[in-house]
């Protein structure tokens, strides 16, 4: 606060540095409101957690997966999951989280005030992306950490393959906060959002290789998912996770990793397009 | 600011709603410093007007100059001069009420202390505790915090105290009259009309979309409106009522008719402002009725209040 003020009305900050700084502040605020709901907690954040101890616990009797005709090599149940588990989080902390969180936000006023306030949105947005950001970086930390120290997974050690986990990661995350965004114009009400959103992403995750198999699902099903971003996401962090041994069993017969960047491309300029075109402060105005 | 030019400012203002008219016609002003009551049943258009005054709803015609500024072009700069208190919230509240205010105080260039606001409001005690935790009431002195933290100077108070208990309006009646006191102008709506009474300088009535009566509280409905009633009951045992502005001297004459005995549930009644509200609403209605429009007014009110929900 200056002291002294001069006659002339002269802002003291320019107006894209005042949105810089609401913005790094909204990151905050939000990243603790999402820590602070346990709908959240459970649903977004330590969904995965929960899968993979499930599917490790359920499957690991049948031995490993992907074994040489003798029964050696392979991987274990928990490192054939691990990047499905990944891509689901990445999913989740965009596509879920954001839906239900923003459907819920213009339901029960808070947009409206927010609206009435000297809130730019795109502060507003910095805010909703940061915070899909930290808590999907502290998630995919978290689950490489567990898969480490608690299923003793090798996790890969070519800086090579760590490139493509960043950028697949990345890509992923922003693209899936767009669709998020995008996605919290189709609930009428904070109430419904979490039936409108789960479904969604549940079956997404079911079709897209996160929980089944992904080669071993019918191929119009393999088809399916992939005009959806989900299966991109998985296939990418197989490609850093698996042996590439596995990349025979891709639809393809190898990651195509141009196809995931294209793939997730197109849908991050579909997500931010629908956001851009649906969001309002208020619902409507009649 | 200049002080000659008024703050709010509205010329023939008409929102309609699929073909409902919700707000006819309405014009007035508020110079700076004032507050301004505006009153009127459900539905009238109260809500769709400050609405527009917000900046939240576009209008089919009329002029609006808000801080000199047409609300529908409202940036963030307008915005930041602007204090905001809803009708009714139902945020989920997980931060307490000391980060909510710090947040929102950052919005703004210039704000009140948050300390303070949260002093102002009565909120100390509730200082560290989330507002999913707070009382209806509690909740609705947040949302009178977060309306004045940016130091507005045009607040707008839509319906602020419903749900308080009467210790509690009174503590924000006090808080209002500090915020006068600094030279906010304060655009205020409620269902109270001791509470229009109380804060108010001037008061508009709206009903059925249009504008009924204008003026200085203690001015309103005119002055046949404020002459006082005697009331009491005769010897017949029947209930007589007289309007006189000498009401002394018509119990003297009754006692001295009854030959000084006292005449029975005897009052003399003084209009309050919430009398003339009910007889300036009341005769409108009977005359809406009177002339019946094909739209009818509950339809109008019905409309705008989804809409408004929405």
């Amino acid at each position: 606060m200056t002291t002294t003020t001069t006659p002339s009305p002269v802002r003291p900050r320019s107006a894209a540095a005042t949105t810089v700084r609401l913005g790094v502040s909204r990151i905050g605020y939000e990243t603790r409101l999402y820590f602070r709901s346990p709908d959240t907690l459970f649903f977004t954040f330590f969904f995965p957690f929960i899968m993979l101890g499930i599917f490790t616990a359920a499957f690991s009797a049948a031995g490993n997966i992907g074994t040489n005709p003798d029964g050696t090599g392979g991987v274990s149940v928990g490192a054939y999951y691990l990047p499905g588990m990944l891509a689901a989080g990445m999913l989740l902390s965009g596509v879920q989280n954001l839906a239900v969180d923003i459907a819920g936000e213009k339901s029960d006023g808070t947009l409206k005030r927010l609206g009435g306030t000297p809130l730019s949105p795109l502060s507003y947005f910095m805010g909703k992306i940061g915070q899909v950001f930290v808590t999907a970086i502290l998630q995919a930390g978290l689950l490489l950490l567990v898969a480490r120290v608690l299923l003793n997974i090798e996790l890969p050690s070519d800086p090579e393959k760590w490139a493509t986990f960043a950028w697949v990661f990345l890509f992923g995350v922003i693209t899936s906060a767009f669709l998020g965004i995008a996605l919290a114009s189709v609930p009428r009400s904070g109430k419904s959002a979490t039936a409108v959103v789960i479904p969604v992403v549940l079956v997404l995750q079911f079709i897209s290789g996160v929980y089944l198999q992904f080669t071993a699902l019918p191929e119009w099903m393999q088809n399916l998912a992939s005009v959806f971003p989900l299966k991109w996401m998985a296939q990418g962090m197989r490609s850093v996770f698996l042996p590439d041994s596995f990349a025979a069993a891709e639809q393809t017969g190898s990651w195509d990793l141009i196809w995931v960047a294209g793939a997730l491309g197109v849908w991050l300029v579909v997500g931010l397009v629908v956001s851009r075109a649906t969001f309002r402060w208020i619902r409507r105005d009649a | 600011m200049t002080t000659t030019s008024p703050v709010v400012r509205v010329r023939d203002l008409r929102k309609s709603y699929g073909g409902v008219e919700a707000v006819r016609g309405i014009s007035f002003s508020i110079a700076a410093g004032e507050t301004f009551a505006l009153l009127g049943p459900n539905g009238a258009g109260k809500s769709t007007t400050i609405e527009i005054l917000e900046g939240y709803r576009g209008r089919d015609s009329g002029e609006v100059s808000v801080l000199g500024v047409d609300p529908h072009r409202g940036g963030l700069e307008w915005k930041a001069r602007l204090g905001i208190v809803l009708q009714t919230s139902g945020e989920s509240g997980t931060v307490t009420v000391t980060e909510q205010l710090r947040h929102f105080a950052g919005f703004y260039p210039n704000p009140r202390d948050v300390d303070e606001v949260i002093d102002a409001a009565g909120l100390r005690e509730k200082a560290k505790t989330r507002i999913s935790k707070l009382s209806g009431g509690q909740r609705r002195r947040v949302d009178v915090a977060l309306g004045i933290i940016g130091r507005p100077e045009l607040l707008f108070l839509d319906e602020p105290t419903t749900g308080f208990d009467p210790e509690a309006r009174h503590q924000f009646w006090h808080l209002i009259r500090q915020l006068k006191a600094e030279g906010t102008t304060i655009l205020l709506t409620t269902h109270y009309l001791d509470e229009a009474a109380q804060l108010g300088d001037r008061a508009g009535i709206i009903a059925g979309g249009r504008l009924i009566d204008i003026g200085p509280i203690d001015e309103l409905g005119g002055a046949d409106a404020r002459v006082p009633l005697v009331r009491w009951r005769d010897a017949t045992g029947q209930v007589r009522e007289q309007r006189t502005d000498a009401p002394a001297r018509l119990v003297a004459q009754l006692i001295s008719a009854a030959d000084g005995a006292e005449p029975d549930d005897l009052e003399v009644i003084r209009p309050s402002l919430e009398d003339v509200y009910l007889a300036l609403v009341r005769s409108d209605e009977a005359q809406t009725l009177a002339h019946a429009t094909p739209v009818g007014a509950d339809a109008a009110a019905d409309l705008s209040e989804k809409d408004v929900r929405a």
